[in-house]
């Protein structure tokens, strides 16, 4: 049994301990994560290698890396999107026919407003998010006011906004009468400085990508919103004894991933010069698929966003590695099939032996 | 059952108990809260094993070594929470698992018939193709009886059978087993209602700290026997000193008329800064509702809380928190703690605004906090950083603890503090409990081990039936006196 009263200075002595301690549990844990960081890029460069064999040389040029990158972008934003979702425990099936929604909502703003040069691409930018938000705000609401599983609201969602953008789009692909979103869907950043080197320069679409990721990396780890996630993922009920106003956090969720939707619809508009209500088509599942392989559990309470941008990146490497082996479409979708299962496999049973 | 015994980590839950059945009798089990009734139950059931111990059914010694040997051995279980399928109508929960069957089909005909044989014996009638979840109480027992009998049950056993049951369904449930008595149908029946075991029990067997104490013919053992040998222990003395209450001390927590959808039926009462007020009552008498309704938990739907004279309208637990109230949940595993985070993590979870710069969480001050309550509770971890999920029991209930001590809370209610942890944490928390009055804290405990409510409380409150019954100093408060309130055996 304890003394009643512990002395003070054995207290602040067990503290300084375990603040030293800390430190080097801290510094441990950055070791093991440069270890694993180490592990994974000589994986990479070990892949991008023997890949590079066998395509002859095709895959590892600034053309074509260039390429994955500005591919994966949309699915990488979605999974941002989606990573959040999914950490709660829930699930967004709308993103694919948001980016339709947005895309045709967009193109027809961007074409009936008169504006034109940034203003006309933020303003547009502007509404599409608005409405992607909007949409997330209807996905919530029915789960967290009724209970409603978020596979049945984001279902309806989904045909809800297909049958929309068709029905404003009359089926139609919408042409951009501007030019102004040209930069965003074709053109590169730091062309000048990267030239010389053989490199056409990084796409603004990429720049936007890797800011989304950053920004939300950030918002998961660093904020109070992004513990509030983890721990209402992890133990709801726990999370709102503690306090934490789930309902919202929960809505919030939604409204971030209805957002990142429009994000996406808004850069493929701008990289085929028109809101199509075509495009995007089954890309929910992609979103999904990225962050799977990425180590989320749909379990909820564990996920990172950084993780779901490698899971698209590793997606995005698969497509194209089997384009350019002229692999079939039918195979590669037998091939992404399998990795899926392998990486979901693979994550389990490292766990358990790690578990043990 | 001979010299059965079971153990689980830290607990001996049954410590050779003996005792038996005879064929047409009815058999009553009593004992309080934890005294290993349930065990003993499960163990009859198949759910657990012994760990030694006989069982013999008929002169044949037999092992259940789980719920399909009980159920061929002729064993009945009927819970407290009934195991019907809601969605299943009155004859498919009967005859479920044992379906007749034609061929590949199910054969609804064979199975109704089945099922009318039973309740037609039993001279009872249900709604026959209604589902479970639409029937009453009694209804949804009376089905489990017929279940038990479908599947020729020589042994039924019923854990308080009469708990949600009116006084007319009683009646008809005791006429019942008088009936199947008469047929040869053996009873184990487990109740707190003491009152009714003259009228219903042949034989009655008292357990204590997982020993059967005695069994008398019910004849021979009026209530007030029933209760001695149930308490039948000193306190023990393993509970600190509480220093006593400045009678002018301040009122920290005022309740008036609390009441909330379930079981918690106008409540009042107050404690002051530096006491312990102690709820004392049977599991389902309303004492965790109670403190759930002060802390936000549940939604309260009529009466006053007032902290420090102010009152508050405790609408959501977050609410609560901002008042100054901290709730310690019974279940720290569902609703104490997020099992997969750190220590840092769980222990920052209901103040981080604390420990942030506007939206960015500040893990320099986390970690600072999260050590120094580490240190002060004597959290056994490896560090901070450690996943909650790692700790022992008694030390994630400290991190339970610890989440609340950083924050400004003055109210704190304590729902079953010690509950499945070991004697040496047990004595921390009592410890810590101390430290919060020297603070000036007030404190609300709800317990269902006796001798912490009487050890631990300046006042004791017997709750019933959502109620308090009666209240009791410390002097005053007996552990005879208390059950008597709390099974309803004398009136408030």
């Amino acid at each position: 049994m304890t003394p009643p009263d512990t002395p003070p200075e054995s207290v602040h002595e067990v503290k300084a301990a375990l603040d030293a301690r800390a430190g080097d549990a801290l510094a441990k844990q950055k070791r093991q994560a440069a270890l694993r960081i180490g592990i994974a890029l000589v994986a990479f460069i070990a892949l991008i290698v023997v890949v590079n064999a066998l395509t002859a040389g095709d895959f590892f040029t600034a053309g074509n890396l260039t390429n994955v990158l500005r591919q994966i972008t949309y699915n990488a934003i979605l999974a941002v999107g989606q990573t959040f979702v999914i950490i709660t425990a829930g699930i967004d099936l709308s993103v694919g026919s948001l980016i339709q929604l947005t895309g045709v909502v967009m193109a027809q703003f961007a074409n009936a407003s008169g504006l034109g040069g940034p203003v006309l691409v933020i303003a547009t930018t502007i509404v599409g998010i608005a409405v992607g938000c909007c949409a997330g705000l209807v996905n919530a609401l029915p789960v967290v006011r009724l209970n409603l599983p978020p596979f049945i609201t984001t279902l309806a969602m989904m045909l809800m906004a297909r049958g929309l953008a068709f029905k404003l789009s009359h089926g139609q692909p919408v042409p951009l009468k501007s030019d102004a979103f040209d930069a965003l869907g074709t053109q590169y950043a730091l062309h000048d400085l990267l030239a010389p080197f053989g490199v056409p320069g990084i796409p603004w679409a990429v720049l936007v990508m890797l800011t989304v990721v950053i920004v939300f990396a950030v918002v998961l780890t660093r904020t109070r919103f992004g513990r509030y996630v983890l721990a209402l993922g992890g133990n709801e009920e726990a999370a709102r004894l503690a306090g934490i106003n789930v309902r919202l956090v929960k809505t919030f969720v939604y409204v971030i991933s209805g957002g990142c939707a429009a994000l996406a619809g808004m850069l493929l508009m701008a990289r085929f010069s028109s809101g199509s209500p075509q495009t995007g088509v089954g890309s929910e599942l992609q979103s999904i698929a990225a962050v799977v392989v990425g180590g989320t559990s749909l379990m909820g309470g564990r996920g990172s966003v950084v993780a779901s941008f490698f899971g698209a990146l590793l997606i995005g490497v698969l497509n194209n590695v089997m384009n350019l082996l002229n692999i079939e479409s039918y195979t590669q979708d037998i091939v992404l099939g399998a990795v899926i299962l392998l990486a979901v496999m693979t994550e389990e049973i490292r766990k358990r032996v790690f578990a043990r | 059952m001979a010299a059965i015994t079971k153990s689980f980590p830290g607990v001996r839950a049954l410590d050779g108990v003996s005792f038996e059945v005879t064929a047409g009798e009815v058999h009553a089990l009593v004992g309080e809260n934890g005294a290993g009734k349930s065990t003993l139950m499960k163990i009859l059931a198949g759910a657990y094993t012994a760990d030694s111990g006989t069982i013999e059914i008929d002169g044949q010694r037999v092992s259940i070594d789980g719920p399909k040997a009980a159920e061929r051995l002729g064993i009945g279980m009927i819970y407290q929470e009934f195991n019907l399928v809601p969605d299943l109508g009155v004859i498919e929960n009967i005859v479920l698992g044992i379906e007749p069957t034609r061929g590949l089909f199910l054969d609804a005909q064979a199975a109704t018939e089945r099922a009318t044989a039973v309740l037609v014996e039993l001279g009872i009638t249900l709604p026959l193709d209604r589902l479970a979840r639409r029937l009453s109480v009694a209804q949804q027992q009376l089905t489990e009886i017929a279940k038990a009998l479908v599947r020729h049950a020589r042994l039924i056993v019923m854990d308080e059978p009469t708990a949600a049951l009116t006084d007319r369904e009683t009646d008809a449930l005791f006429a019942l087993i008088a009936k199947l008595k008469a047929t040869g149908v053996a009873f184990v029946y487990i109740s707190h209602r003491l009152e009714e075991l003259p009228r219903i029990a042949d034989r009655i067997t008292v357990i204590r700290d997982g020993r059967a104490i005695e069994t008398r013919p019910a004849s021979a053992m009026p209530p007030d026997d029933v209760i001695r040998l149930m308490v039948g222990r000193a306190l023990e003395a393993h509970f600190p000193e509480l220093p006593s209450v400045a009678p002018d001390a301040p009122l920290r927590l005022i309740v008036r008329d609390l009441r909330a959808a379930r079981n918690v039926n106008g409540v009042s009462f107050e404690v002051r800064a530096g006491e312990i007020v102690g709820l004392a009552g049977l599991v389902g008498a309303g004492r965790t509702e109670i403190v759930r309704a002060i802390a936000g938990a549940d939604v309260a739907t009529g009466g006053q809380i007032a902290v420090d004279g102010k009152p508050v309208a405790v609408r959501s637990p977050h609410a609560a928190i901002e008042a100054g109230i901290a709730l310690i949940t019974e279940d720290r595993k569902a609703q104490g703690l997020v099992l997969g985070m750190t220590v840092r993590e769980n222990t920052t979870l209901a103040h981080l605004a604390a420990y942030s710069r506007g939206p960015f969480i500040n893990r320099a001050a986390e970690v600072g906090v999260t050590n120094h309550e580490i240190a002060e509770l004597q959290i056994r971890t490896p560090s901070s950083e450690q996943i909650v999920k790692n700790l022992s029991g008694g030390n994630q209930q400290k991190v339970v603890l610890a989440k609340w001590l950083t924050g400004d809370a003055h109210v704190f209610l304590f729902d079953e503090p010690t509950r499945g942890v070991d004697v040496g944490a047990k004595a921390e928390i009592y410890m810590l409990m101390l430290q919060l009055l020297a603070r000036g804290a007030a404190i609300v405990m709800v317990s269902s081990e006796l001798p912490e409510v009487l050890g631990m409380s300046h006042r004791i409150l017997v709750v019933r039936d959502g109620k308090i019954a009666a209240e009791f100093s410390r002097a005053d408060a007996t552990p005879a006196a208390v059950i008597a309130v709390a099974a309803g055996v004398v009136a408030a």
